[in-house]
Protein backbone atom coordinates (compact mmCIF):
# COMPACT_ATOMS: atom_id res chain seq x y z
CA UNK A 1 0.00 0.00 0.00
CA UNK A 2 1.66 3.43 -0.60
CA UNK A 3 1.44 5.34 2.30
CA UNK A 4 0.46 8.53 2.79
CA UNK A 5 3.05 11.54 4.86
CA UNK A 6 3.90 14.36 4.35
CA UNK A 7 6.51 13.69 2.52
CA UNK A 8 4.72 11.22 0.54
CA UNK A 9 2.34 14.50 -0.40
CA UNK A 10 5.31 16.71 -0.68
CA UNK A 11 6.82 14.05 -3.40
CA UNK A 12 3.69 13.54 -5.70
CA UNK A 13 3.35 17.67 -5.25
CA UNK A 14 6.77 18.09 -7.55
CA UNK A 15 4.85 15.81 -10.34
CA UNK A 16 1.60 17.77 -9.86
CA UNK A 17 -0.32 15.17 -8.07
CA UNK A 18 -0.88 13.55 -11.37
CA UNK A 19 0.71 10.10 -10.20
CA UNK A 20 -1.15 8.97 -7.43
CA UNK A 21 -1.80 5.25 -7.40
CA UNK A 22 -5.21 3.77 -7.30
CA UNK A 23 -6.68 2.93 -4.00
CA UNK A 24 -7.91 -0.53 -4.56
CA UNK A 25 -7.75 -3.42 -7.73
CA UNK A 26 -10.69 -3.83 -10.08
CA UNK A 27 -10.24 -7.84 -9.75
CA UNK A 28 -12.71 -10.49 -11.61
CA UNK A 29 -14.36 -12.66 -8.84
CA UNK A 30 -12.38 -16.13 -8.76
CA UNK A 31 -14.47 -19.22 -9.07
CA UNK A 32 -13.87 -19.68 -5.17
CA UNK A 33 -13.55 -17.43 -1.57
CA UNK A 34 -13.48 -18.53 1.76
CA UNK A 35 -15.53 -15.93 2.81
CA UNK A 36 -17.88 -13.38 0.40
CA UNK A 37 -19.19 -10.48 2.11
CA UNK A 38 -22.23 -8.88 0.30
CA UNK A 39 -22.30 -5.32 0.23
CA UNK A 40 -19.63 -2.81 -0.49
CA UNK A 41 -20.45 -0.26 2.25
CA UNK A 42 -18.88 0.75 5.54
CA UNK A 43 -19.87 -2.80 7.27
CA UNK A 44 -19.08 -5.09 4.77
CA UNK A 45 -15.64 -3.31 3.98
CA UNK A 46 -14.89 -2.70 7.71
CA UNK A 47 -15.38 -6.60 8.00
CA UNK A 48 -13.44 -7.78 4.97
CA UNK A 49 -10.04 -5.19 6.30
CA UNK A 50 -10.91 -7.28 10.18
CA UNK A 51 -11.25 -10.61 8.67
CA UNK A 52 -7.37 -10.16 6.90
CA UNK A 53 -6.23 -8.09 9.61
CA UNK A 54 -7.53 -10.00 12.77
CA UNK A 55 -8.17 -13.49 11.54
CA UNK A 56 -5.48 -13.60 8.31
CA UNK A 57 -8.54 -14.48 6.09
CA UNK A 58 -7.28 -12.70 2.95
CA UNK A 59 -9.13 -15.30 0.45
CA UNK A 60 -12.18 -12.62 0.75
CA UNK A 61 -14.51 -11.41 -1.80
CA UNK A 62 -16.74 -8.21 -0.90
CA UNK A 63 -18.79 -7.98 -3.41
CA UNK A 64 -21.45 -4.88 -4.22
CA UNK A 65 -23.98 -4.42 -6.55
CA UNK A 66 -23.72 -0.53 -7.42
CA UNK A 67 -20.44 1.32 -6.03
CA UNK A 68 -18.52 1.14 -3.24
CA UNK A 69 -20.05 3.12 -0.43
CA UNK A 70 -22.58 4.45 -2.16
CA UNK A 71 -25.72 2.71 -0.54
CA UNK A 72 -26.24 4.25 2.67
CA UNK A 73 -22.63 4.96 4.14
CA UNK A 74 -22.74 7.37 1.94
CA UNK A 75 -26.27 8.89 2.65
CA UNK A 76 -26.01 9.31 6.38
CA UNK A 77 -25.85 12.46 8.45
CA UNK A 78 -21.98 11.10 9.50
CA UNK A 79 -22.83 11.34 13.15
CA UNK A 80 -20.82 9.07 15.62
CA UNK A 81 -21.66 8.89 19.19
CA UNK A 82 -21.96 6.45 22.10
CA UNK A 83 -24.78 7.96 23.83
CA UNK A 84 -27.23 4.85 24.21
CA UNK A 85 -29.12 3.62 27.26
CA UNK A 86 -28.36 -0.34 27.52
CA UNK A 87 -25.32 -1.77 28.60
CA UNK A 88 -25.46 -4.10 25.70
CA UNK A 89 -25.59 -0.66 23.79
CA UNK A 90 -23.10 1.23 25.42
CA UNK A 91 -20.28 -1.10 25.10
CA UNK A 92 -20.56 -1.92 21.61
CA UNK A 93 -21.31 1.64 20.65
CA UNK A 94 -18.04 2.71 22.43
CA UNK A 95 -15.97 0.51 21.60
CA UNK A 96 -17.13 1.98 17.72
CA UNK A 97 -16.41 5.51 18.88
CA UNK A 98 -12.68 4.18 20.51
CA UNK A 99 -12.02 2.84 17.25
CA UNK A 100 -13.17 5.92 15.44
CA UNK A 101 -10.61 7.87 17.47
CA UNK A 102 -7.85 5.66 16.52
CA UNK A 103 -9.24 5.17 12.60
CA UNK A 104 -7.36 7.37 10.63
CA UNK A 105 -3.71 6.50 12.17
CA UNK A 106 -4.91 2.49 11.75
CA UNK A 107 -6.11 2.66 8.11
CA UNK A 108 -3.24 5.52 6.93
CA UNK A 109 -6.06 7.44 5.66
CA UNK A 110 -8.01 10.71 6.69
CA UNK A 111 -11.19 10.10 8.23
CA UNK A 112 -11.38 13.87 9.58
CA UNK A 113 -13.19 12.29 12.47
CA UNK A 114 -13.79 15.81 14.28
CA UNK A 115 -15.07 15.28 18.17
CA UNK A 116 -17.10 18.38 18.60
CA UNK A 117 -19.69 16.84 20.74
CA UNK A 118 -23.08 15.34 20.43
CA UNK A 119 -25.72 17.20 22.03
CA UNK A 120 -29.38 16.06 22.84
CA UNK A 121 -31.85 18.82 23.59
CA UNK A 122 -35.22 18.12 25.81
CA UNK A 123 -38.56 19.50 24.66
CA UNK A 124 -40.19 18.22 27.68
CA UNK A 125 -40.27 17.30 31.42
CA UNK A 126 -40.85 13.67 30.17
CA UNK A 127 -37.39 14.06 27.70
CA UNK A 128 -35.30 15.73 30.37
CA UNK A 129 -36.34 12.78 32.41
CA UNK A 130 -35.70 10.36 29.87
CA UNK A 131 -32.22 11.97 29.21
CA UNK A 132 -31.38 12.02 33.24
CA UNK A 133 -31.77 8.40 32.96
CA UNK A 134 -29.64 8.42 30.37
CA UNK A 135 -26.74 9.75 31.31
CA UNK A 136 -26.77 8.05 34.62
CA UNK A 137 -26.67 4.93 32.71
CA UNK A 138 -24.06 5.80 30.39
CA UNK A 139 -22.07 7.57 33.28
CA UNK A 140 -22.52 3.93 35.16
CA UNK A 141 -20.90 2.07 32.32
CA UNK A 142 -18.19 4.25 32.39
CA UNK A 143 -18.62 6.84 29.11
CA UNK A 144 -18.94 10.35 29.83
CA UNK A 145 -21.83 12.51 29.13
CA UNK A 146 -23.23 15.44 31.44
CA UNK A 147 -26.64 17.11 31.47
CA UNK A 148 -26.85 20.10 30.47
CA UNK A 149 -28.84 23.67 31.79
CA UNK A 150 -30.67 25.65 29.31
CA UNK A 151 -27.45 28.79 30.34
CA UNK A 152 -24.87 25.63 28.98
CA UNK A 153 -27.03 24.78 25.50
CA UNK A 154 -27.29 28.70 24.73
CA UNK A 155 -23.95 28.81 25.65
CA UNK A 156 -22.73 25.96 23.31
CA UNK A 157 -25.47 27.00 20.39
CA UNK A 158 -25.47 31.29 20.69
CA UNK A 159 -28.22 31.29 17.81
CA UNK A 160 -30.58 28.64 19.93
CA UNK A 161 -34.10 29.85 20.55
CA UNK A 162 -34.91 28.01 23.51
CA UNK A 163 -39.01 29.05 23.99
CA UNK A 164 -40.51 29.32 20.09
CA UNK A 165 -43.90 30.58 19.11
CA UNK A 166 -45.18 27.67 18.54
CA UNK A 167 -45.26 27.14 22.12
CA UNK A 168 -42.11 25.03 22.10
CA UNK A 169 -40.06 25.00 25.05
CA UNK A 170 -36.64 23.91 26.06
CA UNK A 171 -36.05 22.52 29.23
CA UNK A 172 -32.29 21.49 28.98
CA UNK A 173 -29.97 18.65 27.53
CA UNK A 174 -26.96 16.68 27.35
CA UNK A 175 -23.68 16.04 25.50
CA UNK A 176 -21.09 13.58 25.02
CA UNK A 177 -18.31 15.35 24.00
CA UNK A 178 -16.52 12.73 22.36
CA UNK A 179 -19.18 12.15 19.90
CA UNK A 180 -18.89 14.16 16.26
CA UNK A 181 -18.60 13.70 12.44
CA UNK A 182 -16.58 12.40 10.23
CA UNK A 183 -15.93 11.81 6.60
CA UNK A 184 -18.52 9.34 5.72
CA UNK A 185 -16.98 8.52 2.13
CA UNK A 186 -13.31 8.12 3.61
CA UNK A 187 -14.21 5.81 6.23
CA UNK A 188 -15.73 3.11 3.25
CA UNK A 189 -12.78 4.19 1.46
CA UNK A 190 -10.01 4.13 3.84
CA UNK A 191 -10.84 0.76 4.78
CA UNK A 192 -11.49 -0.43 1.11
CA UNK A 193 -7.81 0.58 0.32
CA UNK A 194 -6.23 -1.24 3.45
CA UNK A 195 -8.58 -4.45 2.61
CA UNK A 196 -7.47 -4.40 -0.42
CA UNK A 197 -3.72 -4.17 0.52
CA UNK A 198 -4.35 -7.37 2.62
CA UNK A 199 -5.43 -9.24 -0.54
CA UNK A 200 -9.36 -8.89 -0.38
CA UNK A 201 -10.92 -8.10 -3.57
CA UNK A 202 -13.57 -5.67 -3.88
CA UNK A 203 -15.76 -6.76 -6.75
CA UNK A 204 -17.94 -3.39 -7.69
CA UNK A 205 -21.41 -3.77 -10.08
CA UNK A 206 -21.75 -7.36 -8.66
CA UNK A 207 -25.00 -8.12 -7.98
CA UNK A 208 -26.16 -10.83 -5.69
CA UNK A 209 -28.94 -12.37 -7.46
CA UNK A 210 -29.64 -16.13 -5.49
CA UNK A 211 -28.13 -18.30 -3.28
CA UNK A 212 -26.79 -22.21 -3.50
CA UNK A 213 -27.31 -24.39 -0.38
CA UNK A 214 -26.72 -28.09 0.18
CA UNK A 215 -28.63 -29.89 3.32
CA UNK A 216 -29.29 -26.38 4.82
CA UNK A 217 -25.86 -25.12 4.16
CA UNK A 218 -24.74 -22.18 1.87
CA UNK A 219 -22.13 -23.88 -0.62
CA UNK A 220 -22.27 -20.55 -3.17
CA UNK A 221 -23.65 -17.35 -4.42
CA UNK A 222 -25.10 -16.72 -8.14
CA UNK A 223 -23.71 -12.98 -8.75
CA UNK A 224 -24.73 -11.12 -12.14
CA UNK A 225 -20.79 -11.88 -12.64
CA UNK A 226 -21.03 -16.01 -12.51
CA UNK A 227 -21.27 -18.48 -9.41
CA UNK A 228 -18.47 -18.16 -6.86
CA UNK A 229 -18.29 -20.81 -4.34
CA UNK A 230 -18.37 -20.37 -0.48
CA UNK A 231 -19.17 -21.88 2.76
CA UNK A 232 -19.37 -18.84 4.85
CA UNK A 233 -21.46 -15.57 3.54
CA UNK A 234 -21.78 -12.13 5.45
CA UNK A 235 -24.96 -9.94 4.90
CA UNK A 236 -24.14 -6.46 5.03
CA UNK A 237 -27.22 -5.38 2.85
CA UNK A 238 -29.17 -2.75 5.61
CA UNK A 239 -31.98 -1.87 3.25
CA UNK A 240 -31.48 -5.06 1.08
CA UNK A 241 -31.58 -7.78 3.72
CA UNK A 242 -35.18 -8.73 3.41
CA UNK A 243 -34.24 -9.46 0.11
CA UNK A 244 -31.74 -11.61 0.20
CA UNK A 245 -33.27 -13.53 3.53
CA UNK A 246 -36.18 -14.48 1.21
CA UNK A 247 -34.04 -16.28 -1.59
CA UNK A 248 -32.21 -17.81 1.41
CA UNK A 249 -35.96 -18.91 2.38
CA UNK A 250 -36.42 -17.30 5.81
CA UNK A 251 -37.96 -13.57 6.93
CA UNK A 252 -36.47 -11.16 8.90
CA UNK A 253 -37.97 -8.54 11.49
CA UNK A 254 -37.26 -5.44 9.34
CA UNK A 255 -38.93 -2.79 7.78
CA UNK A 256 -37.17 -0.92 4.89
CA UNK A 257 -37.46 2.99 5.32
CA UNK A 258 -36.56 6.24 3.29
CA UNK A 259 -34.28 8.47 5.89
CA UNK A 260 -33.75 11.49 4.44
CA UNK A 261 -30.94 14.11 4.67
CA UNK A 262 -30.16 17.28 3.27
CA UNK A 263 -27.74 19.96 3.23
CA UNK A 264 -27.71 24.03 2.92
CA UNK A 265 -25.82 25.87 1.16
CA UNK A 266 -22.10 27.01 3.04
CA UNK A 267 -22.05 29.66 5.27
CA UNK A 268 -19.41 31.01 8.26
CA UNK A 269 -19.15 28.80 10.93
CA UNK A 270 -22.04 29.01 12.95
CA UNK A 271 -22.52 25.79 15.08
CA UNK A 272 -19.86 24.02 16.16
CA UNK A 273 -21.93 20.74 17.96
CA UNK A 274 -23.74 18.57 16.26
CA UNK A 275 -27.47 19.03 17.61
CA UNK A 276 -29.28 15.67 18.02
CA UNK A 277 -33.25 16.43 19.22
CA UNK A 278 -36.59 16.37 16.95
CA UNK A 279 -34.30 16.54 14.36
CA UNK A 280 -30.40 16.34 13.99
CA UNK A 281 -27.93 19.02 12.36
CA UNK A 282 -24.25 20.08 12.18
CA UNK A 283 -21.80 22.13 10.32
CA UNK A 284 -19.68 20.36 7.39
CA UNK A 285 -15.85 21.75 7.41
CA UNK A 286 -16.62 23.09 4.32
CA UNK A 287 -19.94 25.32 6.19
CA UNK A 288 -22.61 23.21 4.81
CA UNK A 289 -25.55 22.89 7.58
CA UNK A 290 -26.77 18.92 7.42
CA UNK A 291 -29.92 18.29 8.02
CA UNK A 292 -31.37 14.87 8.62
CA UNK A 293 -35.00 13.83 10.91
CA UNK A 294 -36.89 10.78 10.92
CA UNK A 295 -37.60 8.44 8.63
CA UNK A 296 -40.59 8.44 5.73
CA UNK A 297 -43.85 7.03 7.64
CA UNK A 298 -43.98 3.90 5.04
CA UNK A 299 -41.48 1.01 3.70
CA UNK A 300 -40.12 2.22 0.70
CA UNK A 301 -36.95 0.94 -1.35
CA UNK A 302 -36.54 4.35 -3.40
CA UNK A 303 -33.76 5.99 -2.20
CA UNK A 304 -35.66 9.33 -2.78
CA UNK A 305 -37.28 11.22 0.03
CA UNK A 306 -40.20 12.98 0.42
CA UNK A 307 -42.07 16.18 0.40
CA UNK A 308 -43.66 16.10 3.78
CA UNK A 309 -40.44 15.06 5.71
CA UNK A 310 -38.55 18.09 4.11
CA UNK A 311 -41.10 20.47 4.91
CA UNK A 312 -41.35 19.08 8.47
CA UNK A 313 -37.25 18.84 8.95
CA UNK A 314 -37.27 22.67 7.35
CA UNK A 315 -39.72 23.73 10.14
CA UNK A 316 -37.78 22.18 13.01
CA UNK A 317 -34.34 23.46 11.91
CA UNK A 318 -36.39 27.39 11.93
CA UNK A 319 -38.06 26.57 15.18
CA UNK A 320 -34.84 26.03 16.87
CA UNK A 321 -32.74 28.49 14.51
CA UNK A 322 -34.87 31.27 13.43
CA UNK A 323 -31.80 32.60 11.72
CA UNK A 324 -31.38 29.67 9.16
CA UNK A 325 -34.20 31.05 7.82
CA UNK A 326 -32.54 32.57 5.03
CA UNK A 327 -30.99 29.68 3.86
CA UNK A 328 -31.30 27.94 0.68
CA UNK A 329 -30.81 24.22 0.55
CA UNK A 330 -29.13 23.14 -1.97
CA UNK A 331 -29.30 18.56 -2.23
CA UNK A 332 -31.58 16.48 -0.55
CA UNK A 333 -31.81 12.25 -0.51
CA UNK A 334 -32.56 9.33 0.90
CA UNK A 335 -31.33 6.33 2.49
CA UNK A 336 -32.63 2.56 2.31
CA UNK A 337 -32.84 2.02 6.19
CA UNK A 338 -33.22 -1.28 7.49
CA UNK A 339 -35.10 -0.61 10.83
CA UNK A 340 -35.80 -3.04 13.28
CA UNK A 341 -39.06 -3.48 15.75
CA UNK A 342 -36.41 -2.45 19.19
CA UNK A 343 -34.48 -0.51 17.14
CA UNK A 344 -31.09 -2.35 17.97
CA UNK A 345 -29.03 -4.43 15.17
CA UNK A 346 -29.38 -7.91 14.11
CA UNK A 347 -26.13 -9.87 13.92
CA UNK A 348 -25.14 -13.18 14.25
CA UNK A 349 -26.59 -16.40 12.93
CA UNK A 350 -28.89 -16.61 10.63
CA UNK A 351 -30.93 -20.26 10.09
CA UNK A 352 -28.78 -20.91 7.03
CA UNK A 353 -25.60 -22.96 8.17
CA UNK A 354 -22.72 -20.60 7.04
CA UNK A 355 -24.97 -17.63 6.14
CA UNK A 356 -24.25 -14.44 9.12
CA UNK A 357 -26.39 -11.45 9.35
CA UNK A 358 -25.17 -7.79 9.69
CA UNK A 359 -28.17 -5.72 9.30
CA UNK A 360 -31.35 -3.53 11.31
CA UNK A 361 -28.68 -0.90 11.79
CA UNK A 362 -31.88 1.38 10.64
CA UNK A 363 -30.73 4.90 11.26
CA UNK A 364 -27.26 4.19 13.06
CA UNK A 365 -25.41 2.29 10.98
CA UNK A 366 -22.34 4.59 10.23
CA UNK A 367 -20.95 5.24 13.98
CA UNK A 368 -21.30 1.51 14.21
CA UNK A 369 -18.84 0.83 11.19
CA UNK A 370 -15.46 0.00 13.01
CA UNK A 371 -16.93 -2.03 15.95
CA UNK A 372 -19.88 -3.58 13.28
CA UNK A 373 -16.94 -4.84 11.08
CA UNK A 374 -13.99 -5.79 13.71
CA UNK A 375 -17.00 -8.17 15.97
CA UNK A 376 -18.47 -9.43 12.11
CA UNK A 377 -15.67 -10.77 10.99
CA UNK A 378 -14.56 -12.09 14.51
CA UNK A 379 -18.03 -13.89 14.82
CA UNK A 380 -17.74 -15.45 11.05
CA UNK A 381 -13.90 -16.36 11.59
CA UNK A 382 -14.77 -18.44 14.53
CA UNK A 383 -18.16 -19.88 13.71
CA UNK A 384 -20.14 -18.16 16.88
CA UNK A 385 -20.99 -14.46 17.89
CA UNK A 386 -18.50 -12.23 19.05
CA UNK A 387 -19.03 -11.89 23.17
CA UNK A 388 -20.04 -8.04 22.27
CA UNK A 389 -22.65 -8.88 20.17
CA UNK A 390 -24.50 -11.82 21.49
CA UNK A 391 -27.47 -10.18 22.84
CA UNK A 392 -27.88 -8.40 18.89
CA UNK A 393 -28.76 -12.07 17.28
CA UNK A 394 -32.62 -13.06 15.22
CA UNK A 395 -33.16 -14.89 18.11
CA UNK A 396 -34.05 -12.50 20.08
CA UNK A 397 -37.20 -12.38 18.55
CA UNK A 398 -38.18 -15.67 19.32
CA UNK A 399 -36.85 -15.51 23.15
CA UNK A 400 -38.57 -11.98 23.48
CA UNK A 401 -35.39 -10.44 24.88
CA UNK A 402 -35.52 -7.21 23.01
CA UNK A 403 -33.00 -4.35 23.53
CA UNK A 404 -35.02 -1.08 23.23
CA UNK A 405 -33.20 1.83 22.16
CA UNK A 406 -35.98 3.84 20.60
CA UNK A 407 -34.90 6.78 22.86
CA UNK A 408 -31.49 6.92 21.79
CA UNK A 409 -31.54 5.80 18.13
CA UNK A 410 -33.97 8.79 17.63
CA UNK A 411 -36.91 6.47 16.08
CA UNK A 412 -39.41 6.92 19.22
CA UNK A 413 -39.31 11.23 19.31
CA UNK A 414 -38.64 11.41 15.44
CA UNK A 415 -42.01 9.22 14.81
CA UNK A 416 -44.14 11.12 17.35
CA UNK A 417 -43.93 14.29 15.45
CA UNK A 418 -45.76 13.04 12.03
CA UNK B 1 -45.17 12.76 -1.83
CA UNK B 2 -47.89 10.26 -2.59
CA UNK B 3 -51.46 11.05 -3.32
CA UNK B 4 -53.76 7.97 -1.78
CA UNK B 5 -58.00 7.34 -2.86
CA UNK B 6 -59.63 7.17 0.80
CA UNK B 7 -62.38 5.31 -0.76
CA UNK B 8 -64.94 7.87 1.45
CA UNK B 9 -63.10 10.86 0.99
CA UNK B 10 -61.61 10.73 -2.56
CA UNK B 11 -58.48 11.75 -3.56
CA UNK B 12 -56.12 13.25 -0.38
CA UNK B 13 -52.22 13.73 0.45
CA UNK B 14 -50.61 11.65 2.06
CA UNK B 15 -50.01 13.91 5.16
CA UNK B 16 -53.23 13.24 5.78
CA UNK B 17 -53.48 9.39 6.54
CA UNK B 18 -51.03 7.53 8.75
CA UNK B 19 -49.39 4.33 7.71
CA UNK B 20 -50.09 0.97 9.37
CA UNK B 21 -48.17 -1.55 8.17
CA UNK B 22 -48.45 -4.94 6.37
CA UNK B 23 -51.89 -5.91 5.88
CA UNK B 24 -53.39 -9.51 6.54
CA UNK B 25 -50.95 -10.72 9.57
CA UNK B 26 -53.31 -13.04 11.14
CA UNK B 27 -53.14 -13.47 15.18
CA UNK B 28 -52.41 -17.27 15.55
CA UNK B 29 -56.32 -18.79 16.53
CA UNK B 30 -55.20 -20.00 20.01
CA UNK B 31 -52.12 -18.13 21.84
CA UNK B 32 -51.92 -20.57 24.72
CA UNK B 33 -50.94 -23.34 22.61
CA UNK B 34 -48.39 -21.76 20.22
CA UNK B 35 -44.57 -22.25 20.99
CA UNK B 36 -42.44 -18.73 20.82
CA UNK B 37 -41.35 -19.58 17.25
CA UNK B 38 -44.88 -18.29 15.85
CA UNK B 39 -45.57 -16.38 18.35
CA UNK B 40 -42.13 -14.26 17.09
CA UNK B 41 -43.00 -14.71 14.03
CA UNK B 42 -46.44 -13.04 14.15
CA UNK B 43 -45.42 -10.04 16.22
CA UNK B 44 -42.24 -9.13 14.38
CA UNK B 45 -41.03 -10.76 11.05
CA UNK B 46 -42.57 -9.03 7.67
CA UNK B 47 -42.89 -9.04 4.61
CA UNK B 48 -40.91 -6.37 3.64
CA UNK B 49 -40.44 -6.91 0.10
CA UNK B 50 -39.20 -4.72 -2.92
CA UNK B 51 -42.26 -4.30 -5.01
CA UNK B 52 -45.71 -4.38 -4.29
CA UNK B 53 -46.77 -4.41 -0.96
CA UNK B 54 -50.68 -4.87 0.95
CA UNK B 55 -50.61 -2.80 3.45
CA UNK B 56 -53.04 -0.58 5.83
CA UNK B 57 -53.65 2.83 6.30
CA UNK B 58 -56.00 5.26 8.13
CA UNK B 59 -57.13 8.69 7.01
CA UNK B 60 -56.44 10.15 10.06
CA UNK B 61 -57.32 13.65 9.72
CA UNK B 62 -60.05 12.62 7.39
CA UNK B 63 -62.70 10.53 7.88
CA UNK B 64 -60.49 8.24 10.23
CA UNK B 65 -61.67 5.65 8.55
CA UNK B 66 -58.75 2.61 8.27
CA UNK B 67 -58.30 0.19 4.60
CA UNK B 68 -56.01 -2.18 2.60
CA UNK B 69 -54.51 -0.53 -0.55
CA UNK B 70 -51.46 -2.76 -2.95
CA UNK B 71 -48.55 -0.37 -3.05
CA UNK B 72 -45.03 -0.44 -5.31
CA UNK B 73 -42.38 0.40 -2.51
CA UNK B 74 -40.03 1.15 -5.36
CA UNK B 75 -42.51 3.78 -7.35
CA UNK B 76 -44.94 4.10 -4.49
CA UNK B 77 -47.70 3.83 -7.28
CA UNK B 78 -50.79 2.08 -5.75
CA UNK B 79 -52.41 -0.15 -7.99
CA UNK B 80 -55.66 -1.34 -5.52
CA UNK B 81 -57.30 0.06 -3.16
CA UNK B 82 -59.93 -2.09 -1.24
CA UNK B 83 -61.72 -2.76 2.53
CA UNK B 84 -59.81 -3.52 5.75
CA UNK B 85 -61.80 -6.79 5.74
CA UNK B 86 -61.11 -8.01 2.54
CA UNK B 87 -58.40 -10.66 1.42
CA UNK B 88 -56.10 -8.99 -0.64
CA UNK B 89 -57.20 -9.29 -4.56
CA UNK B 90 -54.63 -11.22 -6.80
CA UNK B 91 -51.77 -8.62 -7.40
CA UNK B 92 -49.49 -10.70 -9.18
CA UNK B 93 -45.93 -10.07 -8.14
CA UNK B 94 -46.07 -9.76 -4.29
CA UNK B 95 -42.77 -11.62 -3.83
CA UNK B 96 -44.34 -14.02 -1.66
Amino acid sequence: MHRHSILSIAKHALTGHRHWPQFWRTPAPQSHYDVVIVGGGGHGLATAYYLAKEHGICNVAVLEKGWLGGGNTGRNTAIIRSNYLNPVSTRFYDLSLKLYEGLSQELNYNIMFSQRGVVNIAHSRAQLRMMNYRVNALQHAGIEAEMLSIEELKFLMPLLRENSPSGRQTFGGFIQRRGGTARHDAVAWGYARAADALGVDIIQNCEVTGFNQSNGEVVGVQTSQGEIKTSRVGLAVAGHSSELATKLGFRLPITSMALQAMVSEPVKPVLDVVLDGTIYVSQSDRGELVLGGGTDVYNSYAQRGNLPRVENNMSELLDLFPAFSRLKFMRQWAGTVDTTPDSSPIMGHSPVEGVYLNCGWGTYGFKAIPAGGLTFADTIANGRPHPLIDAFSLQRFTSGALIDEGDSSGMDDKEALL
Amino acid sequence: MIQIDCPLCGLRDESEFTWGGEAHICRPENPDTVGDEEWGSYLFMRQNPRGNHRERWCHSYGCNQWFNLIRDTVSHKITSIYPIDQLAPESGDDNE
